[in-house]
């Protein structure tokens, strides 16, 4: 006689069922680390690790750049001068107490930072990504204007921001620079990258 | 413990694939010790200490991170504060400021790279731990090398004994038996900082770490390995009902 | 397939689909008897798959470049550790992929055996054979350019062993190897174009191969171990009377064979992925040093054999040096394979029917063949070379002495139908 495919049977089907279960989880199981492998490695990891910035070597009125995960962070000293001025534009600003923005909640404050006088934000403009340049400045020396009080702008598209990084009306940026997570390690030294105790 | 029986596996593996290697080669006159290999982090902590304070001056570690260590119960705190040089991260490949030109210059060769060390010295009859155990405890003096020190399982060895301060230092004796082959007996000339034992155990848990850090999934890889057999042993035995159940009709 | 559905209906109309599906799967028929033999053809193309899935993650992360790092180690040997190190889930999938090489040739060692065992090099497979031998050869380069690319010592060394044996031809022989090589040395550029050749050229000429051997396995439709051909017995309607269709019977059965094969894989993958030192050798821990070459260089484990009839042959002649004939020798030993089917003149195929002058003869050629692969893993000394040549002179006179003994061996004659429980 020949042999052609005879119908399901229960315990065929059942056999079936099982085997196709089983082998389904193993082949899921089989694909994990393949699927793993695409994650950061940890020499990735290693190069996006919190760094450590000593802020007693930024003088009043100065910015120093830290790279922390391949971008700019900025650590902006500022002085009572410029504290006033984030007052002062806040009318002019598009999102003033930083509704849209991203930052941690302890950076959601007029100064958009953890100690006043100390801005730490990340130096990517919101728009395509450029790095704003600092234009600290005030009038018509900054090259802007002539109520420039002094703050950041973007070669690209020529976004401006405040020194607080908040960006002003009508500009090709949507948001506010955003806030990377830091935490003081000691009154001079902060951590860049992680908040958590 | 569970990897007993794979231990037993090993062993019976390696004595069958060895059997006929004894029956063809010629045996080497220096005797290999078994190296007391620990798995116990307590271990493997104190090794990693000994390594990054008396290897690590001199031999890298290139593809090895410090804060691997992590995996052995230390803190990155406590890698920061115990295991670093100054200026490292702990995120930062156990690297050397050293270079190899200059390295090349001063030893003749470059101290080779640890990482691998213990996965370079296996072979059929005696694991890469069991090696550097023996190695690192048979060093001797020798004033006519240029070091002053020379190793029984590593004649004319470019290394001083780098750990003679904890061993204290050994003399040989070198006779010869009827074939003509040297032998190398040695006597501890004058006591170091550690008693034999405590030297050993010293070792022991340096070769330990050297043996870790050359894989240091292999623990977690025979773990998972004891898992994926109990599913494949489930696989195989449903694929086999199910091919029974489509055969039966087949005459 | 009566009621076709609207998709597959509006498939069929503009790709073979169901005709593929019937012609090679449902409506293949093999023969009933096949036995545990006949796993290795469908094993071989698992580890295929498998060498070709890893090889794929593997090239996101390994890098082809022999100069020197920061740390004075070779980039590509730095490459390797890092995916066993820091790449989540390399280790796995390195292990996967040095454990497939050897899988593979132990795969398709035993599927040639196969062949041996029940003649299914004969008439009408000479074809078939022949595309297999091929994918052999093929698979010889691809692993033997795979393992330089670790660039560990007993990757670079023995690239440079084998590589100086084109040297061996006369004339051009010297200037041969420098152009292969691209270099005086095995250096950076040989290292580029061997990754080239062992992820592009050769995975696509291995893939048509296989396919080529498929399509005409299916053509031809498969041996079995009595040796005759299910197709001269039909029934009413054209069926094979000795055949079951491919699918559903021999895919489940072939499940089995899967699952048994990943039993033994895997526990080489994650109990003793260096193979006793076998898969993964001690010295390639060591970066590739061209200064320095390791006290004993022998060639992965699957070309062994190989290997010592290639050391087996020490004299000059014609006026060539002895190494050249060594090489002649060893692409002889792979080439006369393909010449089987005109070799064995027996009446019958199967070694079931054959006469015990071919037992024997297959017997010798098996153990010739072993100890030839374990001489090859050991350093010359004139006894073992003595052995390699007696062990060489009774794997060519297995080949070339056939058309005589396999005439005069007294068979057993071929069963009508084939012999079944």
């Amino acid at each position: 006689m020949t042999h052609t495919a005879e119908p399901l049977d229960d315990n065929r089907r059942q056999l079936l069922v099982a085997t196709s279960v089983v082998g389904g989880a193993g082949a899921v199981a089989l694909a994990a680390p393949f699927v793993a492998s695409f994650a950061p490695s940890e020499r990735a990891k290693a190069a996006g690790a919190p760094v450590e910035v000593d802020i007693s070597k930024v003088p009043p009125g100065e910015m120093i750049v830290v790279e922390w995960r391949g971008k700019p962070i900025w650590v902006l000293h500022r002085t009572p001068e410029m504290l006033e001025s984030l007052k002062a534009v806040r009318e002019k600003l598009a999102d003033p107490d930083s509704e849209k923005s991203i930052q941690p909640s302890y950076a959601k404050n007029e100064h958009r930072s953890i100690k006043p006088e100390f801005l730490i934000v990340e130096g990517v403009c919101t728009h395509l990504g450029c790095s704003p340049s600092a234009k600290f400045q005030r009038g018509e020396a900054s090259g802007i204007s002539a109520d420039w009080v002094g703050g950041y702008l973007c070669p690209c598209h020529g976004s401006m921001f405040d020194l607080a990084g908040r960006v002003f009306k009508s500009m090709p940026a949507p948001t506010n620079l955003p806030v990377p997570p830091h935490k003081y390690l000691t009154e001079t030294k902060v951590l860049i990258g992680e908040d958590k105790a | 413990m569970k990897t007993n029986w794979i231990s037993w596996l090993k062993k019976t593996v390696a004595v069958l694939a060895v059997a006929p290697t004894l029956l063809f080669a010629a045996e080497t006159n220096v005797h290999i010790d078994k190296a007391p290999v620990s798995t116990n982090p307590v271990d493997l902590q104190h090794g990693a200490k000994l390594f990054v304070n008396y290897c690590l001056n001199c031999h890298a570690a290139s593809m090895m991170r410090y804060n691997r260590l992590t995996e052995l119960g230390l803190t990155e705190q406590q890698i920061k504060d115990y295991l670093l040089f100054t200026g490292e991260k702990v995120g930062d490949l156990m690297t050397i400021a050293m270079r190899t030109k200059d390295a090349k210059k001063w030893f003749g060769a470059a101290p080779p790279d640890l990482t691998l060390i213990a996965r370079q010295k296996e072979t059929l009859s005696y694991s890469g731990a069991d090696w550097l155990y023996t190695y690192l405890r048979t060093f001797y003096r020798d004033e006519s090398r240029p070091t002053g020190w020379n190793n029984v399982v590593f004649p004319n060895v470019g290394m001083p004994h780098v750990l003679w301060e904890l061993q204290g230092i050994q003399v040989a004796e070198k006779s010869k038996d009827e074939h003509g082959n040297e032998h190398i007996k040695l006597t501890l000339g004058k006591p170091g900082l550690l008693s034999p034992a405590e030297y050993d155990k010293a070792v022991a848990d340096l070769v330990s770490f050297l043996q870790w850090m050359g894989e240091p999934v292999a623990e977690k890889r025979k773990t998972i390995g004891i898992w994926v057999m109990l599913y494949l042993a489930l696989f195989f035995i449903l694929t086999y009902l199910l091919k029974k159940a489509y055969w039966k009709d087949v005459h | 397939m009566t009621s076709k559905s609207g998709l597959l209906q509006w498939i069929d109309e503009r790709f073979p689909l169901s005709s593929t599906i019937e012609g090679h799967l449902t409506g293949y028929y093999a023969p009933k008897n096949l036995n545990f033999w006949y796993f290795f053809g469908s094993l071989a193309l698992l580890v295929f798959v498998i060498q070709i899935v890893t090889g794929i993650f593997l090239v996101m992360n390994y890098k082809p470049d022999g100069t020197l790092n920061a740390a004075g180690v070779p980039v590509a040997f730095a490459s390797v550790e890092y995916i066993m190190r820091e790449v989540p889930g390399g280790w796995l999938i390195r292990y996967m992929h040095s454990t497939g090489a050897s899988a593979f040739f132990i795969v398709v060692y035993l599927h040639m055996f196969r062949g041996l065992l029940y003649g299914s090099y004969r008439k009408p497979r000479e074809l078939l054979w022949i595309i297999g031998v091929l994918i052999f050869l093929a698979l010889m380069g691809e692993a033997f350019m795979g393992y330089l690319l670790p660039w560990g010592q007993m990757s670079f060394w023995g690239a440079q062993v084998i590589i100086n044996l084109v040297s061996a031809i006369p004339v051009v022989g010297p200037d041969l190897a420098v152009f292969v090589r691209g270099d005086y040395v095995i250096s950076d550029a040989t290292l580029n174009r061997f990754f080239s050749l062992h992820v592009i050229a050769l995975p696509l000429v291995l893939l048509l191969l296989v396919a080529a051997h498929i399509v005409a396995l299916h053509e031809v439709g498969s041996n079995n171990p009595d040796g005759i051909e299910i197709k001269k017995k039909k029934d009413a309607t054209g069926k094979p009377l000795d055949g079951i269709p491919f699918h559903p019977y021999y895919t489940v059965k072939d499940m089995v064979g899967v699952a048994g094969f990943f039993i033994i894989f895997f526990a080489v993958v994650f109990f003793a992925p260096e193979g006793g030192g076998y898969f993964l050798e001690a010295n390639n821990f060591i970066p590739a040093d061209p200064l320095k070459t390791p006290p004993h260089i022998a060639p992965v484990w699957y070309f062994t054999p190989f290997y010592s009839i290639l050391r087996a042959v020490t004299y000059p002649l014609f006026g060539l040096d002895a190494k050249f004939w060594g090489v002649v020798a060893m692409f002889a030993a792979v080439l006369i394979i393909a010449f089987l089917p005109w070799l064995d003149r027996s009446p019958v195929k199967s070694i079931r029917y054959k006469g015990p002058i071919f037992k024997i003869a297959l017997t010798l050629f098996v153990i010739a063949f072993l100890i030839l692969g374990y001489l090859g893993v050991l350093p010359p000394n004139p006894m073992r070379t003595l052995v390699a040549q007696i062990c060489a002179v009774i794997y060519f006179a297995f080949f070339l002495l056939m058309p005589w003994y396999s005439k005069i061996d007294p068979c057993k004659p071929e069963p009508e139908r084939v012999t079944w429980k």
